[in-house]
């Protein structure tokens, strides 16, 4: 039954994600509608599926890489949904689907562990508010990401005077500014109070707020880098190119901490200790 | 078809602009040349429309000869002009043409500047005074027009033939908006004056900005440039601490010397908080210095950049005036199978009419025979006489349309006809 939740949220984002395609391309307003109701759709199949997947573990379904890159893609694609509603851009549908269709594929083709949960101490709501949090700041960060992508294709096709395709498919640089400035505000709350609550639960289960295990030590690195950006950005004006490049670079540290994090440097944060299988 | 769709016109390629000036002198000419239209007794529908670049009149009618010789009066006595004088510079086209013809007009393919958007306006103006204000258009030239829109509004967002910019000016527009979000109440320094600068301050004006502050060598010009504007004149020394607030800096000076130079913009950066500053230089020899452009958020236009995007963007609407070809031909077919539609309508709707008479003629028959019935026993006979009837002629209908386009049409209309007699006093002749 999740399995089929699972299947058909993943043939959607794929037919949304070519309709995004086809919609930079040709440009035309109603191959973004489906686009958009296909991902729409997706998402309440993908969501179907995690509440089945929570419901089966106990907990949730985020101890192993092939469950945490589909919940991180099922945080990319409501963050989506949601800065749509409120920006309305259609555009970064085009940037945002392949890449939850790209994390939801990897997904699929790591295969399929026997995932039981031992431990006690993992079947703790704690573990849900901390996974939850960091995963939405993380969806939203890619947001960050992506508009910092589109801010630079097309600042470099202004200021090199050459414009090329994407000029006339992209919006203006405020306007992707503004995106990159406004995630980067939403973002950071929901990574703090994740790097918080997991030091609670530490405190909780562990006996300790911080042991230093290679994936905390990471993220504190991703969180100082995110609030240089952020700093940099309110008090000292930086906008624009730099703080898109920025903003790149925080991204890419946070995916290593994900996975790097996950799989091969950490303690008890990473898969194989959290019981699940890390194929 | 026994009648002609006739276009009869001239337009900025086939006349000089003094004859199409005399054409459209006149506000009234419209209204006036509908009347004419409607007084002709060779003219059945009629629409007339007047623009800078264009005269055409559109109408349809049964005979083509003595329509042409009362629709060249009628433009005679319009423009004043002996009809000789420019008998020359009159295109006429005929059903398919003509239908073509219209598309391409509404569609900005045939105008001087392709893919403006005006035109469509104008013609819409041209359809109301003849639908509403002087009802001289009827079925055909109701439908023709209504295709004409559905065409341009599919040229318009299936090809990017309205899409770019063709003047310096619009071209410095649609770069302004792609470097900020809207331009609604944006500040614009013009330092300097010149034609091209206050062209391109216009159009910036046209598209949102409120504030336009003048810079010029010489104050009373300065004043005299921000009245017109309803802006504000600045000493030119003041430059520089105007750029700390300004977004876009139009220049258009004389001087030999760069008027903003690297260090001028490098030193109110930190100061405008990085917000984005837009450079357009239209001076030759140039104003702004070209490093400028290095500046991060700083971005420098200067002339040839916008006339290379100029000619970038002609090109591309050559091309895609292709697209809009094609869009069209594909609507003309359409529109003459419809034309042709027409004829097997008369048929269908006697046949319809017959059928009907006789279904209601028998069921007053059998009503009283029958006696007493109750009102839904009637209703019962009722629907049942429709539903056989209907079913009768169903197929009948279906064959006569699908032959609506094909030469055979008139072998099926006059068997229909013979076969169900719907010509009685045709075959008493006989």
């Amino acid at each position: 039954m999740a399995d089929i939740f699972y299947k058909t949220a993943l043939f959607l984002v794929f037919v949304s994600t070519a309709g995004f395609i086809i919609y930079i391309i040709v440009q035309q307003k109603r191959f973004f509608r489906w686009a958009y109701i296909s991902l729409l759709v997706g998402f309440i199949f993908h969501t179907l599926f995690l509440a089945h997947q929570y419901y089966a573990l106990g907990t949730a379904p985020v101890i192993d890489l092939k469950s945490s890159l589909s919940f991180f893609s099922w945080c990319i694609i409501g963050v989506y949904l949601i800065f749509q509603l409120r920006f309305g851009l259609m555009v970064l549908g085009s940037f945002v689907a392949p890449l939850a269709a790209l994390l939801m594929i990897t997904s699929v083709a790591i295969p399929a562990g026997e995932l039981t949960v031992q431990e006690p101490m993992l079947k703790s709501v704690w573990l849900t508010i901390h996974v939850g949090t960091i995963f939405i700041g993380d969806g939203v960060f890619a947001i960050t990401f992506m508009a910092a992508i589109m801010y630079l294709i097309q600042e470099r096709g202004i200021k090199k005077k050459t414009r090329g395709a994407f000029y006339s498919r992209l919006p203006s640089l405020e306007t992707l500014d503004a995106i990159n400035h406004y995630s980067l505000i939403c973002g950071f709350p929901f990574l703090t109070i994740g790097i918080i609550t997991g030091a609670i639960y530490a405190q909780y289960v562990l006996g300790s707020y911080w042991r230093w295990d290679p994936k905390e030590v990471w993220s504190l690195i991703t969180w100082l880098s995110y609030a240089v950006l952020l700093h940099e950005r309110l008090a000292v004006g930086w906008r624009g190119r730099r703080a898109a490049l920025m903003s790149i670079f925080c991204f890419c540290i946070l995916l290593f901490t994900f996975i790097g994090g996950s799989l091969w440097l950490s303690d008890y944060h990473s898969f194989e200790n959290l019981g699940g299988w890390i194929g | 078809m026994t009648f002609k769709i006739v276009n009869m016109g001239m337009n900025h390629e086939s006349a000089p602009v003094e004859l199409r000036e005399r054409m459209a002198s006149d506000r009234e000419s419209t209204a006036l040349a509908l009347s004419y239209m409607r007084e002709s007794e060779w003219i059945r529908e009629g629409l007339f429309l007047f623009t800078c670049n264009r005269v055409e009149a559109v109408y349809t009618t049964d005979n083509p000869s003595q329509a042409k010789d009362s629709m060249l009066s009628i433009l005679s006595r319009i423009g004043n002009i002996p009809e000789e004088d420019f008998i020359s510079n009159i295109y006429i086209y005929e059903d398919a043409q003509a239908v073509k013809h219209i598309f391409k007009v509404a569609a900005s393919i045939d105008s001087m500047v392709v893919g403006e958007p005006q035109i469509l306006g104008q013609i819409k103006d041209a359809y109301y005074n003849a639908a509403v204000n002087e009802k001289t258009s009827g079925v055909i030239l109701n439908r023709l027009m209504h295709r004409a829109f559905h065409v341009a509004k599919r040229v318009k967002t299936e090809t990017g033939i309205s899409e770019s910019a063709v003047s310096i000016s619009s071209t410095a527009v649609e770069l302004a908006k792609k470097i900020f979000y809207g331009l609604e109440g944006r500040k614009v320094l013009l330092i300097g004056a010149g034609d091209m600068a206050e062209l391109a301050a216009r159009h910036l004006m046209g598209n949102g900005v409120k504030t336009l502050i003048v810079a010029n060598r010489s104050f009373e010009k300065a004043v005299q440039v921000a009245d017109m504007f309803k802006g504000k004149a600045v000493f030119f020394e003041e430059i520089g601490s105007y750029l700390l607030e300004v977004d876009i800096v139009i220049t258009s000076t004389a001087s030999m010397d760069f008027v903003v130079t690297r260090e001028l913009v490098g030193n109110c950066l930190r100061k405008r908080r990085n917000r984005p500053l837009f450079f357009i230089d239209i001076a030759v020899p140039r104003d702004v210095e070209p490093s400028v452009n290095d500046l991060e958020n700083i971005y420098v236009y200067d002339i040839d950049d916008l006339k290379e995007i100029v000619k970038e963007n002609t090109e591309q609407r050559k091309e895609e005036a292709l697209k809009a070809e094609r869009i069209v031909q594909e609507e003309v077919i359409r529109f003459e199978k419809w034309l042709k539609s027409l004829d097997v309508v008369p048929t269908i709707v006697s046949l319809k009419n017959k059928i009907e008479s006789l279904r209601k003629a028998e069921m007053k028959k059998s009503i009283s025979s029958l006696g007493d019935l109750t009102p839904s026993q009637i209703k019962g006979i009722e629907a049942l006489t429709i539903s056989l009837s209907d079913k009768i002629i169903n197929d009948l209908i279906r064959v006569l349309k699908s032959k609506a386009d094909r030469s055979s049409k008139d072998v099926y209309l006059d068997t229909t006809r013979e076969l169900f007699n719907l010509d009685p006093d045709n075959n008493e002749g006989k």
